[in-house]
């Protein structure tokens, strides 16, 4: 099946370098500010056997942006397109964070001293039990994911990262 | 080259303009009492009389008229000529309920086409011009007046009438058309179906005269580019005469209200108070010169800002802004004047579609108004704070049109209650007339 994603949802495409992409893809959707819409909107994915790995809520006075990782980017962007849903695919940074004290302000600190400002970040676990994984967005993701390779943290691509929810 | 049609009219002084409207006034309202029984009631009813009117200061004190007594008085009840005068029968467009029909004698007649000859002349037609009519004819106004006025100035005239695509571009290029008359819907259409066919190099045209549908400067822009022409508004309403009413000129900033034969008043659409030029509010015109259908103070539902500032063109008639909105569905919240086709206006100026949805309330004795506009992917962005910027700009934007803080608040798309396919534009829980 080929699925057709229109290029304006995907993000900043300059930061594609062809084989050697750093990034993961997150798709951000839009809730409005009203009870049930999470529910709903997670019932949409479960009703489509659509497993979220991780899910991040963001909330404004009157609307909230859900950011969430799934296996397949481009089949639940349709589904969420077909449901009327407005979403986007944006490309992320995930990262391989030991799961042990310190970690998290490790990485951040690598980020803080060369004053990348970071827009959003959150966690999210596997069953491989002693990893947990980071999602940051940055305005650039290039230059972040050199940055924290030089520092030794591991940054994952998507073909790793659906490796690692295969496994 | 002739810069206007009739320009000891066109160019006359305000105190010219005055004396022939007083008179004029004076004259029309005789003729009303006279011969149409019904605004004769309505006058007596408010207990003016011929007498009180001595010149157009005296104007407010006589009763309007509306498109609802047209219907009540139909066919013949607002007529001051007999029939046997009568030359012609004009329509409006399919509206609910009845038609509304109006008359015109020979001299009716004239005064139209010369309004549409002026409006030519004013977007650079001369009779060596070859005038391409795609307004419908018949019952109709558009077609039938921008005819009249293409004979009236000695252009060469192609009655094309609406419909028929590949006729009009045939023609057109063949016959080397230099002035459209059309509604700017289909002179985009025609432009996109030229450009398809590759003829943009084939066509002559130099100008384009669009109404009877409303339409932004976005779509005046594309339509000049796309066929290299400079594109000009014009008004009218059937029961005034049709097109030409009022018309643009080159500096493209408002339409001329030809005053030698209509009175044009703005009024709050809520009071009938006569407002003062500049404010914004329901146009009203007097027809004091029309012989079989005159109206006298007939409320025209559009609202428009008028301007006396002079124009570059050297015409001193007044001008009007195109209409802004129907007093209809105006809305009065904190004291001030909202229409949803200025909300509308800001959405589009953002490049957002316009699905919003109005909502009025009162809370602790003070109105309030939230604009709630469905989400679309040009203002989806995965972070907050770029979603919330865009929503300012919008409060802002809001706030410079209307005047006044509007909340608003983005909902999911398609959220907002269609009624029949419609969507509800505004919700008013103020319950202002409940008593
Ligand atoms: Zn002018």
């Amino acid at each position: 099946m080929i699925l057709m994603i229109p290029d304006t949802v995907i993000q900043n495409p300059a930061y594609e370098v062809k084989g050697n992409d750093m990034t993961t893809k997150q798709i951000s959707v839009f809730l409005e500010n009203k009870p049930g819409t999470l529910a709903e909107f997670c019932k949409v994915l479960q009703k489509n056997n659509i497993d979220m790995r991780a899910l991040c809520v963001a909330d404004a006075m009157d609307f909230g942006i859900a950011r969430v990782i799934v296996d397949d980017v481009y089949e639940t962007v349709t589904v969420l397109k077909d449901e009327g849903y407005i979403c986007q695919i944006t490309k992320v940074l995930t990262v391989e964070m030991k799961d042990e004290p310190g970690a998290l302000s490790d990485i951040l600190a690598i980020l803080g001293d060369k004053g990348i400002n970071l827009e959003y970040t959150y966690a999210f676990l596997t069953r491989q039990r002693d990893k947990a994984y980071l999602v940051i967005k940055v305005a650039d993701n290039k230059a972040a994911a050199n940055l924290l390779e030089a520092h030794g943290v591991k940054v994952i691509c998507q073909d790793e990262l659906e490796k690692i929810f295969g496994d | 080259m002739q810069r206007y049609f009739s320009p000891e009219k066109e160019t006359a002084s305000r105190e010219q303009v005055i004396e022939w409207q007083n008179k004029g006034l004076v004259d029309a309202v005789k003729r009303v009492w006279d011969n149409v029984p019904y605004y004769r009631a309505k006058m007596e009813e408010k207990g003016v009389t011929p007498d009180d009117i001595k010149g157009i200061e005296d104007l407010h004190k006589l009763p309007f008229l509306t498109k609802d007594d047209l219907r009540e008085a139909y066919p013949y009840g607002l007529m001051a000529r007999p029939l046997e005068d009568c030359v012609r029968i004009q329509s409006t467009s399919g509206t609910t309920g009845r038609r509304v029909v109006a008359f015109y004698t020979m001299n009716d007649i004239h005064l139209w086409e010369e309004c549409c000859a002026r409006a030519l002349v004013a977007a650079g037609a001369t009779k060596e011009d070859v005038v391409h009519v795609s307004y419908g004819y018949g019952l109709f106004t558009g077609g039938p007046g921008l005819n009249g006025g293409s004979h009236m100035l000695g252009s060469l005239t192609l009655p094309m009438s609406s419909g028929n695509t590949d006729r009009q571009i045939q023609f057109m290029t063949d016959l080397k058309s230099t002035v459209l008359c059309c509604t700017p819907s289909y002179a985009a259409y025609l432009a996109e179906s030229i450009h398809e066919r590759g003829l943009r190099d084939k066509i002559h045209l130099k100008a384009g005269i669009f109404g009877a549908e409303a339409w932004t400067e976005e779509m005046r822009h594309d339509i000049e580019q796309a066929l290299g022409i400079k594109a000009y508004d014009i008004y009218g309403l059937t029961e005034i005469s049709g097109p030409g009413v009022s018309f643009e000129c080159e500096a493209q900033t408002g339409m001329h209200i030809n005053e030698d034969f209509f009175i044009a008043e703005v009024i709050n659409p809520k009071t009938g108070e006569v407002l003062p030029d500049g404010e914004k509010g329901e146009l009203v015109f007097t027809s004091f010169a029309k012989e079989a259908f005159p109206l006298i103070r007939y409320r025209t539902k559009d609202i428009c800002i008028l301007s006396r500032e002079k124009c570059s063109c050297g015409r001193t008639f007044v001008k009007m802004t195109k209409p802004l909105g129907r007093s209809d569905d105006m809305l009065i919240v904190k004291g001030v004047n909202v229409f949803p086709s200025q909300i509308e206006t800001v959405l589009l100026n953002h490049g957002y579609a316009a699905n919003y949805q109005i909502i009025v309330d009162r809370q602790k004795n003070s109105d309030t108004i939230e604009v709630r506009v469905e989400m679309t992917p040009e203002m989806f962005s995965d972070e907050l704070s770029k979603v919330t910027a865009k929503e300012k700009e919008l409060v802002s934007g809001l706030k410079s049109m209307l005047g006044i803080y509007a909340n608003v608040k983005l909902v999911a798309p398609k959220s907002i209650t269609r009624s029949e396919g419609k969507a509800v534009r505004v919700i008013d829980k103020r319950n202002l007339y409940k008593g």
